[in-house]
């Protein structure tokens, strides 16, 4: 069977990556599965600047979710570059970069640093970031701005050869709308959903549990608002899809990718065991010889088909 | 002994999980590589329950004993997770990962001559601290265990801790075992009648006695402030609330004086001077 999977001229061995943030840079899982296996490991989001990230706590668990408030630390693009970028160029997996940044001009520092003719893979912007330069609009996530959304994709198109995925907030109306932005701004595809906003109280103390009060809701509780999400978005855009969402199984895989996505991102799942990306893809694998289905890519929108 | 500093995901058989004090529960689980690899102090990722997604995360255990046979973990029934856990059988598959976390750092204690131990533990804190107090006796290293607990039945593994040969000194804050009092007096009234020896070293630090905590924050804030007055060396084992447990989400932060660390990865054990309270 093929699992092969192309997405902005990149060929990956398999639809199932890691989501960023949940997988470091993978150092911390090679005891425990061969980071051969993955198709694609999305980085720990880097910055311009180092963040030291927010109070603590940090995570709190939930029903069948996770709720983060890590606040993007993250030793900055410049430390980046001299310590994980060699160790991620040597590994035989495909990398994807995360950055973020406060605003347009940030990012586009950031962009600039990646030079390099085919590493990474790809860069995967991660427009989730709290809106400083926009202060006072009604916009507090750059990725609720459909307008800055395009304009950042196209200046960071401008600024690096390497290819660019969007990874859209689904805190928003319509993300059908956010994702044509980005489509229209040039992204070579686009990535969904990061975390639902939410919040966890103690009763007891009468207070928030996290540090930051508010957070970002992951695992399976949201996988069937990111299904929608990403149902939504294959109706708008041309571009790949890759869905993200509270993936724990082959099945999960299956089901984004049935609802239009073409690869796939599993996050919170590596929390809950370190090696569950071999097991998701070899489920995905069982799956398809189930369904006698050939290629992966076969799965792509079949819930679409009449 | 070597360690190979190798993590492993584990499936093994539970020997047994048995209450051992009202909402307290040990754990047996046979694992002879893990009780061979784990050093004092450190911790294992544990599912509560297989094949789930609520509870969705792993618990944060610290070891609390080994033999030839495997491990024992010892927790209190505190939410959903360890609820769940105490329902496990003898002869379950219980899934866990480790061991994780850098340990008691116990070289000094174990080379230094005449060193005295003073071990300090609120409440459930005595967990961890107890596979310490058994290495040290072990290699008859002189030491003295203060526990201090809400009431009687908070005060765990006395019977044990005797048999190690360690002096043992109780205190609880309604009065109804050892001393009514918070485990800091007796543990202050102790550090007076000491002759502490001060070494002439840059950092002016006591050379006779080491101290190694683990309990509430509060508790450990207060005696951080009173140890620094005897210029005495200490670590203190934290906790944080965990999603990963491997270093990999940044989730477990805890101020020190050089930034955010990780508790799961940099700790548990912190040196007491590094921990901002």
């Amino acid at each position: 069977m093929d699992l092969v999977t192309k997405i902005a001229g990149i060929v990956f061995k398999n639809p199932i990556w890691t989501a960023s943030g949940t997988f470091g840079a993978g150092g911390e899982f090679q005891d425990f599965l061969n980071l051969d296996t993955i198709g694609a490991i999305v980085t720990k989001t880097v910055t311009l600047n180092a963040r030291e990230g927010n109070p603590p706590p940090r995570v709190v668990e939930t029903s069948s979710g996770l709720l983060n408030s890590i606040g993007l630390e993250n030793k900055g693009i410049d430390a980046f570059q001299k310590e994980d970028y060699p160790f991620l160029k040597k590994l035989k997996t495909k990398i994807i970069i995360s950055i973020a940044g406060e605003g347009l001009l940030a990012i586009q520092k950031c962009a600039a640093y990646f030079t390099d003719k085919n590493f990474p893979a790809a860069i995967e912007l991660n427009l989730s970031c709290p809106n400083v330069a926009h202060g006072g609009t009604k916009y507090s996530l750059i990725a609720q701005d459909p307008r800055l959304t395009e304009e950042i994709v196209r200046t960071v198109k401008k600024e690096t050869a390497r290819p660019v995925i969007a990874k859209l907030t689904p805190n928003v109306t319509d993300i059908a709308e956010i994702a044509g932005a980005a489509e229209a701004g040039g992204a070579d595809a686009v990535s969904l959903v990061n975390t639902y906003m939410g919040i966890a109280v103690d009763a007891y103390s009468m207070k928030p549990i996290l540090g930051n009060c508010v957070g970002g809701l992951s695992g399976p509780a949201i996988k069937p608002l990111a299904l929608k999400a990403v149902w939504d978005v294959y109706k708008k855009v041309k571009i790949p899809i890759i869905g993200i969402g509270g993936i724990m199984t082959g099945l999960d895989a299956a089901e984004f990718m049935l609802a239009g996505a073409s690869a796939v991102e599993a996050g919170t799942a590596n929390f809950t065991d370190p090696a569950i990306c071999g097991k998701i893809l070899k489920e995905f694998k069982e799956y398809l010889n189930i369904k006698n289905i050939k290629s992966a890519s076969e799965l792509v929108g079949k819930l679409f088909d009449k | 002994m070597k360690h190979s500093g190798q993590k492993k995901i584990i499936k093994e058989k539970i020997l047994s999980n048995l209450q051992t004090a009202p909402g307290h529960f040990e754990l047996k689980i046979a694992a002879p590589w893990l009780a061979k690899e784990s050093r004092a102090g450190q911790f294992v990722m544990v599912k509560p329950r297989n094949e789930t997604t609520d509870p969705l995360l792993r618990i944060p255990l610290a070891i609390h004993s080994r033999n030839e046979k495997g491990i024992s973990l010892m927790y209190k029934v505190v939410g959903a997770g360890t609820e769940i856990l105490s329902y496990r059988k003898k002869g379950d598959i219980i899934d866990l990962i480790g061991p994780l976390g850098n340990g008691f750092n116990c070289e000094r204690a174990l080379k230094t001559k005449g060193m005295k131990v003073l071990i300090a533990a609120g409440g459930h804190g005595i967990v961890p601290l107890y596979m310490l107090v058994k290495v040290l006796r072990e290699h008859k290293v002189e030491v003295e265990v203060f526990i201090g607990a809400r009431t009687k039945k908070q005060i765990l593994c006395e019977e044990k801790l005797k048999k190690t040969g360690a002096k043992i000194h109780i205190a609880t804050d309604d009065g109804t075992k050892g001393a009514k009092a918070s485990i800091l007096a007796p543990l202050t009234a102790y550090l007076k009648k000491e002759n502490i020896k001060k070494f002439a070293s840059s950092e002016g630090r006591a050379v006779s006695h080491l101290v190694y905590a683990c309990g509430p924050k509060v508790m450990l804030a207060a005696l951080s402030q009173e140890l620094k007055k005897y210029n005495v060396d200490a670590e203190f084992s934290l906790e944080a609330y965990m999603a990963c447990g491997i270093g990999a989400c940044l989730g477990c932060a805890v101020m020190t004086v050089s930034g955010y660390k990780m508790v799961c990865k940099d700790g548990p054990v912190f040196d007491m001077r590094s921990i901002v309270f």
